[in-house]
């Protein structure tokens, strides 16, 4: 146990990168979610078309093989990425096809006369969205995006495997080096599960506040 | 770049042994999980409120780790403990318990979803226990656990290149030794990519049949 405190200083290093990486690639996929799930409902069928196909595509091939596809393949054919950025891109874009569903799913979900009651106002598409559709669809997707939001953050241990330094890849460096194999392993699991339950109390702080006023509004509604 | 026919006629057998691999670890990985699961399920809802507690974390802490790590745990931890797993079975059981959280979910809400009236009515008609279960709650609890259940069996598919890194030589992996030693990264990597679409897309369309087949008729849209 001794020794295993002694690399704390990198255990520290690497819980930060996984933090980050979970944080930044969150983002992307949040984005590409929304982007994606939004075309889904476009009126050209050249963008629902390219919806769909980003969707079959990412959902369809492991996390993994885009990952070393990005890391190995790409530069081959001149796209450079570093290994961050090559960690980042691939779990953005893989959960954020799963997001995409879970936007479309979400607004599907908000009721017709919602959808109706837009158009008689003679709002524009963007105001039917901005105001009716999304602010209620936003409270059904987060539990399914706090999901999400695991499965992301234990993605980002695959980065490992493109020599992204974080958690996972502290503690082989520390299985190499001592040839401790429970310390280090259970160390970092300990922390991938604190991880995991900070985000989950986060989310559900998020949802709390998000159902709070809704739940008002859907009560005078009725 | 250039895409290079040649190397996709050397590489193709050794993707399809590979793929074999990946089947496999799937079915058994999936059987574990199923069984596991609704072990695991079944402790969840215990009476004794120490046995749903300490099943309940136990589940979290499978599910909120990466499986990657808990298969290096497996495969690095238990030979110093004495325990020598071959890499497949080291793998599989990952997949299995990875998975058995999850699968546990699914078994826990299909029969916590049956309403309470007809539990109630099955104690009005004298039902044993395993009358309840048998004629009352499975009936009504099975049909909508397919489909999440065949869903997973998807997730697990698509999870198995992580077997690559205990040293399983699986589709994924197969490409990746074949990359490495000739120096070919395109057309290997781009087939286990299209091997994963072919293989998913139909199953997930699959899969999407079962739902509305499943779906409660009161629930069809």
């Amino acid at each position: 146990m001794d020794s295993i405190i002694e690399y704390s200083p990198i255990l520290i290093k690497g819980t930060i990168t996984t933090i980050q990486l979970t944080l930044a690639s969150a983002v992307l996929a949040l984005t590409i979610s929304f982007i994606v799930g939004l075309a889904r409902f476009s009126r050209h069928r050249s963008v629902r078309a390219a919806a769909i196909c980003y969707l079959e595509f990412f959902r369809g091939t492991s996390a993994i093989v885009q990952m070393f596809f990005m890391y190995y393949v790409l530069p081959l054919m001149g796209v450079h990425f570093s290994p961050l950025t090559a960690g980042i891109l691939a779990c953005g874009c893989n959960l954020g096809s799963y997001g995409s569903e879970v936007v479309r799913g979400a607004i599907q979900s908000v009721s017709r006369g919602q959808h109706e009651a837009a158009l008689a106002l003679n709002y524009t598409t963007y105001q039917r969205y901005r105001y009716v559709l999304i602010p209620q669809a936003i409270p059904v997707m987060i539990p399914t995006f706090s999901n999400l939001l695991i499965e992301l953050m234990k993605l980002t241990a695959v980065a490992s495997l493109i020599t992204i330094s974080d958690l996972t890849f502290m503690a082989q460096i520390i299985r190499v080096q001592t040839a401790l194999t429970l310390e280090p392993f259970l160390v970092i699991l300990v922390i991938y599960f604190i991880i995991a339950t900070l985000l989950v109390q986060f989310t559900k702080l998020v949802e709390r506040k998000f159902s709070k006023g809704r739940q008002v509004v859907s009560d005078g509604g009725r | 770049m250039e895409w290079s026919w040649t190397v996709v006629e050397a590489v193709l057998p050794k993707l399809a042994q590979g793929l074999i691999v990946t089947i496999q670890a799937t079915f058994v990985g999936a059987f574990l999980a199923y069984v596991l699961g609704l072990g695991l399920a079944l402790l969840k809802m215990s009476k004794i409120k120490v046995v749903a507690w300490i099943s309940y974390w136990l589940g979290e802490f499978v599910r909120r780790t990466p499986l990657l790590v808990q298969l290096y745990f497996l495969f690095y931890v238990l030979p110093d403990l004495g325990i020598f797993l071959s890499p497949f079975v080291a793998g599989v059981i990952g997949l299995g318990v990875h998975f058995s959280a999850y699968t546990s979910e699914v078994y826990r809400a299909g029969i916590e979803n049956v309403p309470k009236g007809q539990w109630e009515a099955s104690r009005a008609l004298n039902y044993n226990s395993y009358q309840t279960m048998r004629f009352v709650i499975l009936p009504q609890s099975i049909p909508p656990m397919i489909p999440p259940l065949a869903n997973y069996l998807i997730t697990m598919f698509k999870e198995t290149p992580l077997l690559s890194a205990i040293t399983v030589i699986e589709l994924f992996n197969a490409a990746n030794i074949y990359s490495n030693s000739h120096y070919k990264y395109l057309e290997p990597m781009t087939l286990v990519g299209l091997f994963f679409l072919i293989v998913s897309v139909p199953s997930a369309y699959f899969a999407m049949r079962l739902e509305k087949h499943f779906k409660p008729k009161s629930m069809r849209g």
